[in-house]
């Protein structure tokens, strides 16, 4: 115990292990929150389940925080629904009496302060009829007052209205502004800037149009020749900005991915650094002790699996077997075990075994295999957990470099597999930094804590520099 | 003496010239994937078979039995013809004289620019462009780490050498890595800003400039976010390992008592560190930069450079054997030729193995 806490003491002698062990027990913290607070199952099941699923987040939405550091207040998502009564929203279905119509009337209400335009409109509709299709019109209200006829359709039981991708609409209402202002609006605008600009001279170019602030209304008239009707309305104006995270071009939710690449790189890098190392150095204590002909043969298998190129194999084997995540690390270890690594630790153990309490062990008639276990391999093993710790990194961006060459656990949400997407659908070229820096940064943080703790180690169990 | 020079070379290049053997066998193995690629081949062949004798106006005559007969015939033909009537054991073996005697042979699927099927000409037509990126890359952290390794060395415990302590660590991130960064930096902020960036990635503008100077010049602006990116990566930790090594080199008894003797310090550097340390530092370096020229598989992919990595990517991917086959037997004999250089270095550079003392 007091050799523990002397470690213990001697380590946090060095500001960068506590540094690092900080940043590890935050990352194992959140591995455990993660694994906690959303299953496995239930992380793979969002993860793959379709952008329909998603329907209700922005596209390629920057993550809600970086409000805080800018001066231009981006757009949340504003979700109004009939289906889930709140302030703004009011939907009245009236069917005179004795008459053979009914008569819906849904208005929403929202105010919109941001100081940047929303991404995308969308109205969903839900209508439950016997025969004949609701007729309805939908209306835009600015804060003025001015009153904007958006469409007027004939809808079935599930109805979606894209109201930014209307180009029609958009036509029309550039039509109406310029007309308006005197001038005409040269390009192409579109409808999420149209229905929320300032109507004056500054829409007139892209960058200098405003949004006009204040409360928006929607309104939906329609009028159905049935009396048994039923009609529920969701407004979603998409915002620019989403969760903790953002969203990618799926809509997805980063976080989880963000969340669940925890768990997911310390478990690999952790695994396969350890196991790795273990099996290397037991077979670099077999080659050194037993000599002769298991030498010969462990040192030249040890040779071929060099000439082998380790990736182009990996690749090879996981485009074929496309396997989960931990048949990868199998394969990853097998194909690591005979690394140049048995050499380093062959040459350790030929010195150590000339050692006198060697010796003496075999003298009193220890068996080999006791002999490696409990003389050898423990004598080795402190100066090489440094290697070990710093090796995790190694791993942990194994797994992630698989992912960017679009291999890896096709189930799996992990931080490689944030950078591919964001690659594959050009992230770097759009300016959707955010797509490609928190993935990063989760990696960086985990190979980089790893390594300053490994380096600190170094220093306690090898000080051979001490002295100099 | 001589003798025993002679044979304990002639025992190195055999065991050498085996271990490539047995690499490569183990390659065939691997990349045939069981069969796998096998089965593709084989469709392949009858696909275009069946298709040409559909297509054939010489056939149209016939009924379908007699179609599927001739198409069976020749089916099997081209198959003796590239020796798929025997097992694969038997093939693997024709496959690794082929390849030992560097008979590379023709690609499955991949072709060269030039759309040449040849295994080799594909090869070669990617080496040059990963030899330029990558040797110029090592050359440069190659002497980086062994200037700054020399200075922190003597200037141990100084403020620079607990920087390059501290700074080890970076390292752990891959060049790749820090290729993203440098792209999001150079290419994309850049153009934001200035409106001028360094490329995205590639090797040289498209269209390539037809003057020789404005070519190289247009390849060169390609390389200096790759090769900066992996400068960034790995001169910390060749710093660190250097300096480490020199450090334990300078603490040995003779370079005290050179010290004592009052030589210059130049001197010293050169005569009583450098020159001891001179076998393991050129093994590391020779071994590394053969290492290199088989590319890297991720950073060309990220800057796509078209070099050895991607074409084992690709070869990968596509199960293309040959061309994998191809590759690793190419490595191999570099390996090899390289290990074998090396012991002559070795004698050459160290007095202690030519007197045979060792």
């Amino acid at each position: 115990m007091s050799k523990v806490k002397g470690f213990l003491s001697q380590l946090l002698l060095y500001k960068s292990a506590l540094i690092g062990l900080i940043i590890i027990i935050f990352l194992i913290g959140l591995s455990i929150y993660t694994v906690i607070t959303i299953p496995y199952e239930e992380a793979t099941r969002l993860w793959r389940a379709g952008e329909q699923y998603w329907l209700d987040n922005p596209r390629n939405a920057l993550p809600s925080w970086v409000n805080i550091f800018s001066q231009k207040r981006l757009p949340e998502t504003i979700i109004l629904s009939t289906e889930k009564p709140q302030v703004g929203v009011s939907k009245a279905i009236v069917s005179a009496p004795g008459e053979r119509f009914s008569i819906i009337k849904v208005k929403f209400s929202f105010r919109y302060e941001y100081d940047d335009f929303p991404s995308e409109i969308n109205l969903f509709l839900k209508a439950s009829f016997n025969e004949s299709n609701p007729h309805i019109t939908i209306y835009w209200v600015k804060p003025g007052g001015e009153q904007i006829t958006l469409k007027s359709l004939l809808i079935s039981r599930e109805t979606m209205y894209y109201i930014s991708n209307d180009d029609r609409l958009a036509e029309e209402i550039r039509g109406y502004i310029s007309k308006k202002i005197n001038r005409t609006i040269e390009y192409e605008a579109p409808v999420t800037l149209l229905l929320f600009a300032e109507e004056d001279n500054s829409v007139l170019k892209p960058d200098t149009a405003k949004v006009m602030k204040g409360v928006y209304e929607l309104w939906i008239e329609g009028i159905i020749f049935e009396t048994k009707v039923d009609l529920d309305a969701k407004l979603v104006i998409y915002g620019k900005v989403y969760g903790l995270a953002g969203t990618d071009h799926l809509r997805r939710d980063l976080s989880i991915a963000l969340l669940w690449g925890t768990p997911i790189a310390l478990s690999f890098g952790v695994t396969a650094s350890v196991t790795v190392a273990l099996i290397q150095m037991f077979i670099g204590a077999l080659s050194a002790w037993f000599g002769g002909i298991a030498d010969t043969v462990l040192q030249r298998v040890t040779e071929v699996f060099m000439v082998l190129p380790f990736l182009p194999l990996l690749i090879m084997i996981s485009t074929f077997y496309k396997f989960n995540i931990w048949v990868l690390l199998a394969v990853v270890i097998i194909l690591t075990v005979f690394g140049s690594g048995v050499k380093n630790y062959r040459a350790m153990f030929m010195q150590i075994k000339e050692f006198p309490y060697v010796e003496a062990a075999r003298a009193y008639g220890a068996g080999n295999l006791r002999i490696i276990l409990l003389y050898l391999i423990p004598k080795v093993l402190p100066t090489i957990i440094p290697s070990i710790v710093i090796s995790v990194a190694d791993f942990v961006f194994l797994e992630a470099a698989l992912a960017i060459l679009g291999l890896g656990d096709p189930l799996a949400p992990t931080w490689g597999k944030i950078i591919d997407d964001a690659y594959e659908h050009g992230a770097l070229y759009k300016g959707l930094y955010y797509w490609v820096l928190q993935p990063s940064i989760m990696l960086a943080l985990t190979s980089l804590s790893f390594a300053i703790l490994g380096f600190a180690l170094d220093k306690i169990f090898n000080p051979r520099l001490k002295e100099i | 003496m001589f003798a025993g020079i002679l044979k304990y070379i002639l025992k190195r290049s055999i065991i050498l010239f085996l271990t490539v053997v047995v690499a490569v066998y183990i390659t065939i193995w691997i990349a045939n994937m069981g069969g796998y690629v096998d089965e593709i081949v084989k469709s392949d062949i009858l696909l275009s078979v069946s298709q040409s004798i559909r297509q054939n106006p010489a056939f149209k005559g016939l009924n379908e039995t007699q179609i599927t007969k001739i198409i069976n015939e020749v089916y099997n033909n081209e198959l003796k013809k590239i020796g798929f009537d025997k097992p694969f054991i038997y093939r693997s073996f024709i496959y690794l004289k082929d390849a030992i005697t560097l008979n590379l042979g023709r690609a499955l699927f991949l072709s060269s620019d030039s759309g040449s099927k040849n295994v080799r000409i594909i090869i070669l037509e990617r080496l040059p462009n990963t030899v330029l990126l990558f040797t110029t890359t090592q050359m440069i952290l190659f002497f980086i780490g062994l200037f700054f390794g020399l200075f922190l060395s003597r200037r141990y415990g100084s403020f620079l050498d607990r920087l390059s302590v501290l700074l080890a660590p970076l390292s752990s991130l891959p060049g790749w890595f820090y290729g993203i960064f440098l792209i999001l930096i150079f290419a994309s902020l850049f153009r934001l800003w200035f409106g001028w960036g360094l490329p995205y990635g590639g090797m040289v503008d498209a269209p390539p400039p037809i003057d020789k100077v404005a070519y190289a010049l247009s390849v060169l602006k390609h390389m200096i976010l790759p090769v900066l990116s992996w400068l960034i990566s790995y001169s910390f930790i060749n710093v660190y390992v250097r300096r480490t090594f020199f450090l334990m080199f300078s603490s040995e008894d003779y370079v005290e008592f050179a010290k004592a003797k009052g030589l210059p310090d130049s001197l010293i550097q050169r005569r009583y560190i450098l020159r001891p340390t001179l076998p393991p530092i050129v093994t590391d370096f020779s071994l590394t930069l053969i290492g290199s020229w088989m590319g890297a598989i991720i950073t060309e992919r990220v800057f796509n450079w078209p070099g050895i990595g991607s074409l084992f990517y690709a070869a990968s991917v596509m199960f293309d054997t040959p061309v994998l086959v191809g590759l690793v037997v190419i490595y191999a004999y570099l390996l090899a030729a390289t290990v074998f250089a090396l012991e002559f270095v070795y004698v050459i550079l160290d007095p202690r193995i030519r007197t045979g003392g060792a």
